[in-house]
């Protein structure tokens, strides 16, 4: 049976791990390769890398980031965050990532998702959506917004989940604005509408804030995989915690303790 | 020299420091004639069937494939490295494979639900009695995790060369053996201690 698959999330910025503060016993728990050294050891399944550095110049640096956390871990890991030209996703599988995220330029440029995915595999190939709940002519719309939930786009979040698939995206990654951040659990609703629309893996994201949040995502909400960021990194919960509570509730998972 | 067979298909080195971490020193090559000359070799490899053999032909790799594979040395195919070996894949139209084994490689089926590509942690039942299912699977109560990423699976018509199979949305075919070939349709580069355990059976067994 697969297992559902638990992500921790680590943002990154001139390569450096920014907001990770739980691991007091690292040396430097801004370091991403010692972080994601620990977070494989805890029993992550896969790890995301958000790169959130503005500015162009850091692509080199994100690049030696990603080298570096190849050449440690042996597990999959994918690298988002200002992935613009198909040079840049295929730059970042050269150096070691399993699967390169899309936010906003899919929207801006759809036909790049159809490219990487021509070039890398639509198994590489994941789209970022970012739904919000808005209120058009009386009436409720999740609206998808691009540049980190600032920018409104007018497209409808589950047309636009099934135009990714489309397009030949091999996974999403479902970002529900309104609760990003509010630790009061994933957006159960959209992400279900979502996953239900869509052939492809769904990973649930934002909102997580205990580890019943992550079940209820998979359970109510249809998510194939959970991501999470604050709840891993502040210590709320281990991944062994989160994961003791799915198998308690019937969920396949991979048991702990398969690291290197 | 155990070589890993590099056709463009992208990363190879996490299939290399796997070999490291054994203290066995791979070498990444292209090159028709270091692949004939190898003692082991690795067939790794993502992307879709249809160019990975037209990058192999361009190559001149398929001969040296093919003969180290008849004359039985060692071979470990990962991913699309175990789907090349057969007569036919049906990934984007119908295209030939290496021929090795008969039989055909196909898409999921999507209906009922099941999310394609089969993307994550799956767990691997190796065929009773096997080596692999001591080394690997030891247990058989509770078989090991593997990650896998693909969309399309082997089906072989020699159910004899069935190495191991795995629960989505039915059984499918998830590692093949025959002599001294081995070819699994998930990433034992990628699959942590598990993953380990069976590149070091590889390196020492096969």
């Amino acid at each position: 049976m697969l297992a559902k698959r638990i992500i921790p999330c680590l943002d990154v910025e001139k390569g450096r791990v920014v907001k990770g503060t739980k691991f007091l016993e690292l040396v430097d728990a801004g370091d991403p390769v010692a972080v994601a050294a620990r977070y494989e050891s805890e029993g992550a399944d896969e790890l995301v890398f958000l790169d959130i550095t503005a500015s162009h110049e850091g692509r080199a640096i994100m690049l030696d980031m990603v080298r570096r956390v190849a050449e440690t871990v042996f597990m999959p890991f994918t690298v988002g965050g200002g992935i613009r030209t198909l040079d840049d996703a295929v730059e970042l599988i050269h150096a070691g990532a399993e699967k390169v995220s899309i936010n906003s330029s899919a929207v801006k440029t759809p036909e790049l998702v159809t490219e990487v995915a021509n070039r890398l595999g639509s198994c590489a190939t994941v789209v970022n959506i970012d739904p919000k709940r808005v209120v058009k002519d009386g009436k409720e719309v999740w609206e998808v917004f691009v540049n980190g939930g600032r920018v409104p786009t007018g497209i409808e979040a589950v047309d636009w989940a099934r135009r990714v698939e489309q397009l030949g995206a091999g996974e999403i990654v479902l970002t529900c604005m309104d609760r990003d951040g509010t630790r009061d659990g994933y957006d159960l609703e959209i992400t279900a509408a979502v996953s239900r629309a869509v052939g492809i893996p769904v990973v649930a994201s934002g909102g997580a804030g205990k580890p019943e949040h992550l079940a209820d995502a998979i359970e109510y909400g249809a998510a194939d995989a959970v991501l999470a960021a604050g709840i891993f990194h502040f210590g709320a919960c281990t991944i062994s915690d989160v994961k003791k509570l799915l198998a308690s509730r019937g969920i396949p998972v991979r048991p702990v303790g398969g690291h290197v | 020299m155990l070589r890993i067979i590099d056709y463009g298909s992208g990363n190879l080195r996490s299939v290399q420091k796997a070999f490291e971490r054994h203290g066995v020193t791979a070498e990444i090559t292209s090159d028709p004639n270091c692949v004939a000359e190898s003692d082991r070799l690795v067939l790794p490899g993502v992307g879709a069937f249809s160019d990975a053999m037209a990058a192999l032909r361009e190559r001149g790799l398929i001969e040296p494939i093919q003969r180290h594979v008849v004359a039985d040395r060692p071979f470990l195919g990962i991913c699309m490295g175990l789907q090349l070996l057969f007569e036919t894949g049906w990934e984007g139209g119908q295209h030939d494979g290496l021929g090795v084994f008969a039989g055909a490689v196909s898409r999921f089926d999507c209906s009922d639900d099941l999310k394609v590509p089969h993307m994550g942690w799956n767990q691997v039942k190796w065929r009773e009695g096997s080596h692999l299912s001591q080394v690997v699977g030891r247990n058989a109560q509770q078989p090991e995790f593997f990650y896998f990423v693909h969309s399309y699976c082997v089906q072989p018509s020699d159910s004899s060369i069935v190495a191991a199979e795995t629960d989505y949305g039915g059984m499918f075919c998830s590692a093949v053996s025959r002599g001294r070939l081995l070819a699994t349709q998930f990433h034992p580069e990628k699959s942590q201690s598990v993953g380990m355990r069976l590149l070091k059976y590889f390196i020492e067994h096969v």
